[in-house]
């Protein structure tokens, strides 16, 4: 299952990286013992709870909480009022920018509510039973407005306005009149006319995609406390306790040490909980109320209130040679960004044709705001929507010229030395290995039977490192207690224990790693990006580092010999015939200088991209239109799998989220743009019975920029799945699905409509 | 409104709690009861997070009411290890890596224990069906399903 194709970094024979030791933090998962974000209680503690607009688009006139205020066991009522206005300023936050003037508005509406759901005011009371009678006594006054949800129909001429001082960013001259539109951003390479002129076949297509969840199963949850002297402790369910420690705090104007934030186990985020919802609401009640303040959604408000990613419409034209070579790719991208501009285009633009080797190449895109959730980054955010349209228009090209899909893809791969449109040169990448692992893997050549089709696609994403910091603090007995500032939402402490113990050469169970609070480290960026066993592993080598430049002294003083006679090896320092263990080390290091500890704080540079070429095989059942998956294959490059289990756990996490948003998921609203399926009901994700085993097979192609080679992992199986089941689709049916979800009404649809067209 | 007084059996140990007539049994599980192993994702019986097992059926406990308890059995993922000793079902799922964030995993163990308890040796297809009540957003199912045939195999061998 695990096929290795090693090059580029020298060949360092690993002990315990690539093996596949038990997760350390597993037994505390597996008896209920983990403590997620909803799991604790304290004394004193008030339930906080939300009023949310029910309109789409409406002007605030009024709040009158005068009553709910009455409501003997309400301790705090917060409007926007109790927020101060913030300035509009875009500041980069890892893969996303944020902005606070909209944040505080997203928090809490101040001048209009801008979609169903969105925070109208909060309650902080002694049962969950009086939060809620008191968000009955709120009285709002609304002035509704007309929305758009439509990411087309926004874009219009006359559409209703969300923000009447937005003026669209990135075209010359500035335009004379605001509109829905936040951002023009476009990416080009060579010439895209001439391109065309070259080309024997084009292919022009536009495709739809709608709004999908992260769909983590663990609602939103914190507990915040403010003391009487301003010092606060917040325990949330995050993917980053310091952005949220940066957010809280900025929105309610608290000098960061004051804010402690500690982060739960986290029950999944996939990027939706990289933004902050309740928390600076809990903060506030806490402040205003002295209690303790709990905060829980509902299913329906994660729904109704939470981020979602775009939903979009994407044109793509590509032109190509009859030997296969494409020598013109163009894309423009519309994305919805939801009632906040923020929406992903720009790296979806970046990704668009990312995988291949191109000349010529033009993608524009269109940040546009509608009456929806504001979209939250989801699992290589943007790269997904972009891909969908891309790698049915490839495989469209390769079907036109008769060339195999794997083949024409591999005629016109991205290898080390390729220009990307959005800039760079690549260093050593694995969309080759994949694609020859895909064409070598006996899936890509099994038999297929009636109503039965098979399809390919490919995906990439760029990964990212940044601000991280690790503690390697060693007890006395030899052991080690590892403290990392990246939340683990799917087993990173393993892989990070196992690189401080390859490091150190030490058993890995020898390595008790901890996520630590936002006291306990500097500043981390967050879990997101496909970082953290890139970042949060490069920031633990170094602190082992750290740490065996000091074992060594220490053995150096003991041995009474200079310190560059002793070298580290084996878990051993070492002079001559001289040997001393890291435990023997630690036993006397009190005596020898005092406690060892390693730290590392650095801005991680040089992550990898991770390339990935997915082989599906769907049925489609003529009669219903339901699309079934028979078989898939993930394959992906890893750098390096630290923890081959937990790479194999990503590929097949994501591609099973991307069958869902393929066949079932979509954001359903009625005509006044309220949500329509706010539950797993109607929004149906993936179960158990839906899909068959997912056969993974990890490439390596280490990425040199990382001690072992070392790429993220997390994002780049989401990327593929969509073009992949549509393209085999379309081998079944012979009908091209342009439009997401291929639920069972729409291909049903379509089949009928293909047949009525041949009689 | 005066509460009920309930007397029931969770884990094999008698409990006696008060709860309101709307509390559900998972409202009294996790917070009057303290035992948070199982999870609120829906609140409405569609994701399996809150699975236990009552009177030897399979329930979510967002859909019973605390009052219907009383005189009946309850077993949660807290009563799954014995001692020290993990469920073949808990260590197959270590050992699978058939988690990573986790917060599915109780309602998963505790339904596939309801399943290896009345069909020791299901079929892949008899385990999907039987954990589609489960949602897990994170593994794909693959590695969980891998765990429980491997865990039914081994229970089946002592």
């Amino acid at each position: 299952m695990n096929d290795v194709t090693m090059k580029g970094l020298s060949e360092r024979l690993f002990k315990i990286v690539g093996t596949r030791p038990l997760r350390p933090d597993g037994v505390d998962k597996v008896t209920g013992r983990a403590k997620f974000g909803a799991d604790i209680h304290v004394a004193n503690m008030l339930i906080g709870k939300v009023l949310r607009s029910p309109h789409a688009h409406a002007r605030i006139k009024s709040i009158d909480a005068s009553k709910a205020r009455a409501l003997p066991g309400v301790k705090a009522v917060i409007t926007s009022a109790d927020l101060a206005d913030l300035p509009s300023e875009f500041i980069p936050a890892g893969e996303m920018m944020v902005n606070y003037r909209d944040m505080t508005r997203n928090v809490l509406a101040r001048e209009k509510a801008l979609y169903e759901g969105h925070a109208i005011a909060a309650v902080a009371a002694v049962s969950e039973a009086v939060a809620a009678e008191a968000l009955k006594l709120i009285e709002v006054e609304y002035e509704v407005l007309p929305h758009v949800l439509d990411v087309a129909q926004a874009m219009e001429p006359g559409a209703p306005l969300l923000h009447d001082d937005m003026y669209t960013i990135g075209v010359e001259p500035k335009p004379a009149k605001p509109s829905n539109v936040a951002k023009r951003v476009e990416f080009a390479l060579g010439d895209i006319a001439a391109g065309f002129a070259k080309a024997d076949v084009v292919v022009e297509r536009e495709f739809t995609t709608q709004p999908v969840h992260q769909g983590y199963i663990e609602p939103h949850a914190c507990l915040a406390s403010v003391s009487e002297d301003g010092q606060a402790e917040l325990w949330c369910t995050t993917q980053g306790q310091f952005i949220v420690r940066s957010f809280c705090a900025k929105l309610l104007g608290m000098e960061l040490a004051k804010l402690r934030v500690t982060a739960s186990e986290i029950g999944g985020g996939f990027g939706g909980k990289t933004v902050v919802y309740l928390e600076p609401l809990a903060l506030l009640l806490s402040r205003k109320s002295g209690h303790p303040v709990k905060m829980v959604m509902s299913r329906t408000e994660v729904f109704r209130a939470s981020g979602p990613t775009s939903g979009a419409k994407v044109w793509v034209k590509v032109g190509a040679t009859r030997d296969g070579r494409i020598t013109a790719a163009e894309a423009m991208l519309k994305y919805q960004a939801g009632a906040f501009q923020g929406s992903p285009v720009q790296p979806g633009c970046m990704c668009a044709f990312a995988p291949y080797d191109l000349d010529n190449v033009k993608v524009v895109g269109f940040d546009v705001v509608v009456n929806r959730p504001k979209v939250a980054a989801y699992r290589a955010p943007g790269g997904p929507i972009a891909e969908f349209a891309v790698e049915q228009v490839i495989d469209e090209v390769a079907k036109r010229l008769h060339i195999d899909p794997v083949e024409l893809r591999l005629k016109n791969a991205a290898k080390e030395g390729t220009k990307a449109a959005y800039g760079p040169k690549f260093g050593p990448i694995g969309m080759v290995q994949t694609l020859e692992a895909a064409r070598a893997h006996p899936h890509y050549r099994a038999p297929l039977k009636a109503n039965q089709g098979r399809g390919v696609a490919s995906g990439f994403w760029f990964n990212i490192g940044g601000e991280t910091c690790a503690a390697l603090n060693l007890g006395e007995d030899g052991t080690v207690t590892l403290v990392a500032g990246t939340p683990d939402i799917g087993g990173s402490r393993a892989s990070l224990a196992m690189m401080a113990a390859e490091e150190l050469g030490i058993e890995v169970d020898k390595v008790r790693p901890i996520i630590g609070d936002t006291s306990a480290l500097g500043y981390n960026f967050l879990t997101g990006g496909s970082r953290v066993t890139f970042s949060s592993g490069m920031a633990v080598i170094e602190a082992a580092r750290d740490v065996i430049r000091q074992l060594c002294e220490r053995a150096a003083k003991i041995w009474e010999v200079a310190p560059d006679e002793v070298i580290w090896e084996d878990g051993h320092a070492r002079s001559g015939k001289l040997a001393l263990s890291l435990a023997e080390i630690a036993k006397t290091a009190g005596k020898t200088g005092g406690p060892i500890i390693g730290n590392a704080a650095i801005n991680a540079q040089g992550a990898g991209p991770s390339l990935a070429t997915h082989v599906v095989d769907v049925e489609v059942d003529p009669e219903t239109g339901k699309v079934s998956i028979l078989r898939y294959t993930a394959i992906q490059d890893a750098g390096k799998a630290v923890h081959p289990s937990y790479v194999e756990g990503q590929m097949q996490g994501g591609a099973v989220q991307g069958i869902g948003w393929a066949l079932n998921e979509e954001y359903i609203y009625d005509k006044d743009g309220r949500l329509e399926n706010p539950g797993f009901l109607d929004y149906r994700i993936p179960v158990c019975s839906d899909v068959p085993m997912i056969d993974t097979v990890i490439v390596e192609v280490p990425n040199p920029r990382h001690p072992y080679g070392v790429r993220g992992v997390g994002e780049t199986p989401i990327v593929p799945p969509m073009a992949a089941i549509a393209n085999a689709v379309e081998n079944a049916t012979g009908i091209r699905f342009t439009a997401l979800p291929m639920s069972p009404p729409r291909v049903l649809e379509a089949i009928d409509a293909a047949r009525a067209s041949k009689t | 409104m005066p509460k009920h007084h309930v007397t029931t059996t969770i884990n094999a140990d008698p409990v006696e709690f008060l709860c309101s007539t709307e509390q559900t049994l998972l409202d009294v599980l996790r917070d009057v009861l303290d035992l948070t192993g199982s999870k609120e994702g829906c609140g409405s019986g569609d994701c399996g997070a809150c699975s236990v097992i009552l009177d030897g059926r399979l329930v979510c406990a967002c859909l019973v009411l605390g009052v219907e308890v009383q005189g009946r059995k309850v077993e949660t993922i807290e009563g799954m290890a014995q001692g020290d000793h993990l469920h073949p079902l808990q260590q197959k799922f270590l050992e699978h890596a058939a988690l990573q964030c986790g917060v599915c995993t109780p309602g998963f163990l505790v339904a596939a224990k309801a399943l290896l308890e009345r069909k020791p040796d299901p079929t892949e297809t008899e385990v999907r069906y039987w954990l589609a009540g489960n949602l897990c957003r994170c593994t794909g199912y693959d590695k969980i399903v891998r765990a429980v045939l491997d865990a039914a195999g081994e229970m089946r061998r002592s």
